[in-house]
């Protein structure tokens, strides 16, 4: 790692946090299981297949519009989970409350979690809680376990995606991002931007019923769309050239980035799934993810090719072609 | 979902310019840019792939960040490590390297650096914080200066006594001078920037075709204003032309923004400024009136940074006058990446080297 110091950067999905996790934590830990680099573990235990996975949440504000930390702390576990494929069952939540944090904002937050853990369909069933000195914290910080069971014979990876497989993204891009940003001090602006924080355990469940022969899932949360693809190419040794036109973004999340300089293919998701089926399941796989939950405006945005392995291109609506490269740093609003 | 802008992104549009540009452009001829918008806009549509051969697509000076030298920000962060000061800026100024640290670094190691989105955000910090000094750090143009300019007029008018700005704004046209007269850039037309026309109007550009036959034309930055900017200089290179032009006709009149350059010029008056990769350009710099030196950093902040160095073997200076194109540096795509940046036109948001990293497959091999 050529940092000699934690930065910000390094928590923000994209490349830093790459270099991060894979030149500090994976070299040290070095688990087999670990080195999949997938979002869930899937792991061998008697008499079942588990999923397993955890987050930690620091998002600020803790409130947003069209949610909270807490919905955010129980979808985003669950659906790490999902995406191995799994049916996410239990979860754990940790709390590291800061002194001084008015208890009506936890209880809301709380109601929030618990409301978000009926619709996945989990249950929360162990936790933690440490208070830390005011001005130690923002609030309160979340962390999330959850553990779900892989069926039978289901082995879903980044690492096998294939040449002529076709790329699904199960609605607009964007939402999450930019409704947090939108409230940030200093930066409020006016939108109908809501967060799209949701559990997608259904959607996932219902894409694997319908083609069975699906290579992965992702959720493109931070780093947005052009990590979550970067991951995949990388991993997978193929190429994804993603149409540009065929992307949903809604009009004030466009304009949202316009004004701030964000490149949407990089804005945070939380409610979102892509996944990558073979060429002869894209139909199947499509109408699938139309009918379940939060899947409505669900497209195909690209397909895969041979190579060159690890290179993600956007062709523009004028026929140009460019690369979408991964977050680098974090994303900040432009000063002219 | 359409919106105001699918207009300036239709591909039928965009192919008829296209189709235009290819059928002017006989001659081959050097275009540059010289706003951070366009290097993006230029890059992340892949416009270049579209352009004849005859057309060159040069990145000038246009990223205000990139063109702050090194003892600019050697200075703002000397500021930021004085006692009881909290450096406000604009986020893209955070990485930017100076000669031996950036302010994200300087952040990292406890000094309180902050990012704002707004000059007046940084006045909010210094009433909630009576005990800290709030210096706000001012990079830009023509299109950032007046909002600057007013927000000394408040600091004023609220009587803060804990709020100061450090200046570092410089103004474009001067600068378009001084690469007109570099034998090495020989430049045969200018795209000029929308936003800083706005405010500055078109008279500031007339020295281009009047003194040296440069056509020019402001433009505006969907790909489809790119386009038509780049077409409107062919024709006016076929037809032997040069005039100040506008392509943005939506967002430029030919006046400008008086009141927004009568603010401008309350607070600030122009002194030499230095850019790098180009040095000293006479008048082009920002500094606080004298009226205004108790909310001026270089008065209330009084610190001296280290010697400055240059980083070497950094091109950034020849990449900015469009002599040296990003991937030609020795350090593109190797030593030099936007996570590990060694100069700053890898850094910021519009640098052109960030532009070619993000968008092409470039030293990446």
């Amino acid at each position: 790692m050529r940092a000699d110091r934690i930065l910000l950067a390094h928590g923000s999905g994209g490349t830093m946090m790459k270099e991060l996790i894979e030149e500090l934590f994976v070299a040290e830990f070095g688990d087999e299981v670990l080195l999949r680099m997938d979002d869930a573990a899937s792991l061998p235990f008697p008499g079942a297949r588990l999923a397993f996975s955890t987050d930690t949440y620091v998002v600020h504000p803790l409130f947003f519009p069209g949610g909270d930390i807490g919905r955010l702390a129980i979808c985003g576990t669950v659906n790490d989970v999902a995406t191995s494929g799994a049916t996410p069952l239990y979860i754990s939540v940790g709390f590291v409350l800061e002194e001084g944090m008015p208890v009506e904002e936890l209880k809301r937050i709380i109601v929030s979690m618990h409301d978000a853990a009926a619709e996945a369909g989990v249950r929360i069933v162990t936790g933690d809680t440490k208070v830390v000195e005011r001005g130690h914290g923002d609030g309160v910080y979340i962390n999330t376990a959850g553990v779900g069971v892989l069926p039978d014979g289901l082995d879903l990876s980044g690492s096998h995606c294939k040449a002529g497989d076709v790329v699904l993204l199960s609605g607009t891009l964007g939402d999450h991002g930019i409704a947090v940003i939108s409230t940030r001090e200093g930066l409020s602006f006016s939108t109908d931007i809501r967060t799209d924080a949701a559990p997608l355990s259904a959607l996932v469940a219902a894409v694997l019923a319908a083609a069975p022969d699906v290579r992965c899932f992702r959720d493109p949360t931070r780093g947005g769309l052009a990590s979550t693809l970067n991951e995949l190419a990388s991993a997978s040794g193929v190429s994804i050239t993603v149409e540009e036109l065929s992307v949903p973004v809604n009009d004030q999340v466009r304009g949202a980035c316009e004004m701030l300089g964000y490149d949407v293919f990089q804005v945070a998701n939380e409610g979102k799934m892509v996944a990558v089926v073979p060429a002869d399941e894209a139909e199947a796989a499509l109408g699938a993810m139309k009918a379940a939950p939060y899947g409505a405006e669900a497209v195909v945005i690209g397909t895969v090719a041979e190579g060159p392995a690890g290179k993600v291109y956007v062709r523009t609506a004028f026929g140009a072609t460019r690369i979408m490269d991964m977050l680098v740093g974090e994303q900040l609003p432009r000063i002219c | 979902m359409s919106s105001v802008l699918d207009g300036f992104r239709d591909p039928e549009v965009a192919k008829r310019l296209v189709d235009a540009i290819h059928a002017t452009a006989t001659v081959p001829c050097k275009l540059m840019e010289v706003c951070g918008t366009h290097t993006m806009a230029i890059a992340k549509h892949g416009l270049r792939g579209l352009m004849p051969e005859t057309i060159t697509l040069l990145s000038g000076p246009g990223c205000p960040v990139c063109v702050t030298a090194n003892p600019d920000i050697d200075l703002a962060i000397e500021i930021a490590r004085q006692p009881g000061v909290v450096l406000a800026t604009f986020g893209d100024m955070m990485k930017v390297p100076g000669s031996y640290s950036s302010l994200s670094g300087e952040k990292a190691d406890g000094r309180d650096v902050r990012i704002v989105y707004s000059p007046l955000d940084s006045l909010t910090i210094a009433e909630k914080e009576p005990d800290k000094h709030v210096v706000f750090l001012g990079v830009g143009f023509e299109t950032t200066a007046p909002t600057v300019a007013l927000t000394i007029r408040e600091a004023a008018r609220r009587e803060l006594p804990n709020w100061s700005a450090l200046s570092l704004h410089k103004t474009v046209p001067e600068a378009l001078r001084a690469l007109v007269n570099d034998p090495e850039v020989q430049i045969t037309g200018f795209i000029l920037p929308g936003h800083v026309s706005t405010i500055i109007g078109t008279e500031p550009y007339e020295f281009l075709a009047r003194e040296y036959g440069v056509p020019s034309v402001i433009t505006g930055f969907e790909p489809v204003d790119v386009l038509q900017g780049v077409w409107m200089l062919s024709k006016q290179l076929a037809e032997g032309r040069a005039e100040v032009e506008i392509a943005y006709g939506r967002g430029v009149d030919a006046e400008g923004n008086p009141t927004a350059v009568a603010a401008m010029e309350a607070a600030f008056e122009p002194v030499d400024a230095e850019w790098r990769g180009i040095g000293v350009i006479p008048g082009t710099g920002l500094a606080l009136r004298p009226e205004f030196a108790q909310y001026d950093a270089r008065v209330r902040v009084p610190c001296t940074p280290p010697e400055p160095r240059e980083i070497k073997g950094c091109q950034c200076g020849d990449v900015l006058r469009g002599v040296t194109l990003p991937f030609d540096c020795k350090l593109f795509g190797k030593g030099c990446t936007p996570e590990h940046p060694i100069g700053p036109c890898m850094v910021s948001s519009e640098g052109s080297c960030a532009a070619y990293y993000r968008y092409t497959d470039y030293g990446k091999e």
